[in-house]
């Protein structure tokens, strides 16, 4: 989907959505339309709670996340519980999705592989110390689509990649490679994410500017 | 924020984010990345990557209870275990590691001292103490070394490290990093093998310091 593809509605139906965006007592949730019905449904749990749109993530994400956490190693008959943790830590955490630095498929992804750590191994993965946004900052949407663009065309590279090259890359990904194997690799499109560095570092020059160690 | 010269390589940051990296070395990335704004970017590049093969995963359909079961639990009481903080010049996930305690230094010799804060089959991670001036005996390695300044610099042959730059040794790398004037440098230094020093004593004494 591309910003310019009409608006997709919600399995769960879109006045719930609406009525999300209007719920009293919340922040008034500026949302514009053009936002991936993702991130939409992610803001509206993140500031409003609601379980529509939690409902609608489950039915996004459960599937993908299932296939997802097979394809890592973990036997159908666990990766259900794995993909129950990794949904209920999306609801428990949704205060930490930051729309300006991660699109929601890539806020899931580190969630998830969080949770495959902790099952397959005794101590769980090291955390970095977690960027807190001032409450009173403007969302600034320019730099959410951007965010969202790259997803989108991230996904969309990967979909054009001959099988082997995206099979190196899914491995990768999936925690199949070691750090070694990776450094190995020179298919790796460590090239095309240049420019997705480029965009989070916008933010976070933007972010850290007042900030003292 | 310091101004970092030294970064993590661009595959240690894909293995980080796919969870492949030997535990000690992923504690010297979530470090780095704590002090570090073009690694925290190049991170979340990467994530990035990880949520794009996650949307392309061919969907497994889940077990009709599943939805309901999770959507049951979302008002299960749930206490957050706390966010990775900072402690005096030790950076959240390092201050994770010491569990807040104070450094248990013990001395190498010539004023350098170490703690290891741990060692597994893997690799191990400590931190290093080396007074200005002084030199960490000349070492090769026998796998890769990742030391990252917490406080003062060292310098070595292949340059200078200030608070956040990390260096990255390996086989190859044969150096004598010596701390810089100022306050005593004090490093996260992470390796999948054992060192090797050249010098006689310091190798006879290996078994006895780990090192």
């Amino acid at each position: 989907m591309t910003a310019l593809d009409p608006p997709e509605t919600p399995p769960d139906g879109e006045p719930a959505l609406r009525r999300a965006m209007r719920a009293p007592g919340g922040k008034p949730a500026a949302c514009p339309a053009t936002y991936s019905r993702e991130t939409q449904w992610m803001i509206a749990v993140r500031d409003q709670r609601d379980r529509v749109a939690f409902a609608a993530l489950f039915d996004h994400f459960a599937p993908r996340l299932k296939g997802f956490v097979i394809r890592s190693g973990i036997p159908a008959a666990k990766a259900e519980e794995v993909v129950q943790d990794v949904m209920l830590t999306i609801w428990r955490k949704a205060d930490q999705f930051d729309p300006h630095r991660a699109q929601v498929a890539a806020w899931v992804y580190q969630i998830a592989r969080n949770r495959q750590i902790d099952v397959m191994r005794r101590d769980g993965r090291p955390m970095p110390e977690e960027l807190r946004e001032d409450p009173g900052t403007e969302p600034d949407a320019s730099q959410i689509l951007a965010v969202e663009q790259e997803a989108r065309q991230l996904k969309s590279a990967l979909t054009r990649l001959n099988a082997e090259q995206r099979d190196v890359i899914e491995k990768a990904y999936l925690g199949e490679l070691s750090h070694q194997q990776i450094s190995d690799q020179t298919g790796l499109p460590l090239g095309t994410i240049k420019s997705r560095i480029r965009l989070g570092l916008n933010r976070l020059r933007h972010e850290l500017k007042d900030l003292k160690p | 924020m310091s101004v970092t010269h030294h970064h993590i390589p661009d595959s240690m940051l894909a293995a980080y984010a796919a969870g492949t990296l030997p535990q000690a070395f992923a504690v010297v990335v979530a470090t780095h990345v704590s002090m570090c704004s073009m690694c925290r970017a190049a991170l979340g590049a990467h994530e990035a990557v990880g949520g794009a093969v996650l949307e392309i995963q061919d969907q497994v359909a889940v077990s009709d209870g599943l939805k309901s079961n999770v959507l049951d639990l979302l008002d299960a009481p749930f206490t957050a275990p706390p966010a990775p903080t900072r402690n005096g010049i030790y950076p959240g996930p390092v201050a994770d590691v010491m569990k807040t305690r104070a450094p248990r230094w013990k001395t190498l010799g010539m004023g350098v001292r170490q703690d290891i804060l741990f060692g597994q089959k893997d690799g191990s991670l400590r931190l290093l103490y080396i007074p200005p001036g002084q030199a960490v005996p000349d070492h090769g390695h026998n796998g890769i070394e990742l030391t990252l300044v917490l406080q003062g610099s060292f310098s070595d042959e292949t340059g200078q490290f200030g608070v956040g730059d990390v260096e990255i040794a390996d086989e190859t790398l044969e150096h004598t990093p010596v701390a810089d004037a100022g306050e005593p440098c004090i490093c996260l230094a992470a390796t999948d093998a054992p060192l090797r020093f050249r010098a006689l004593a310091p190798r006879l004494l290996q078994p006895l310091f780990r090192i």
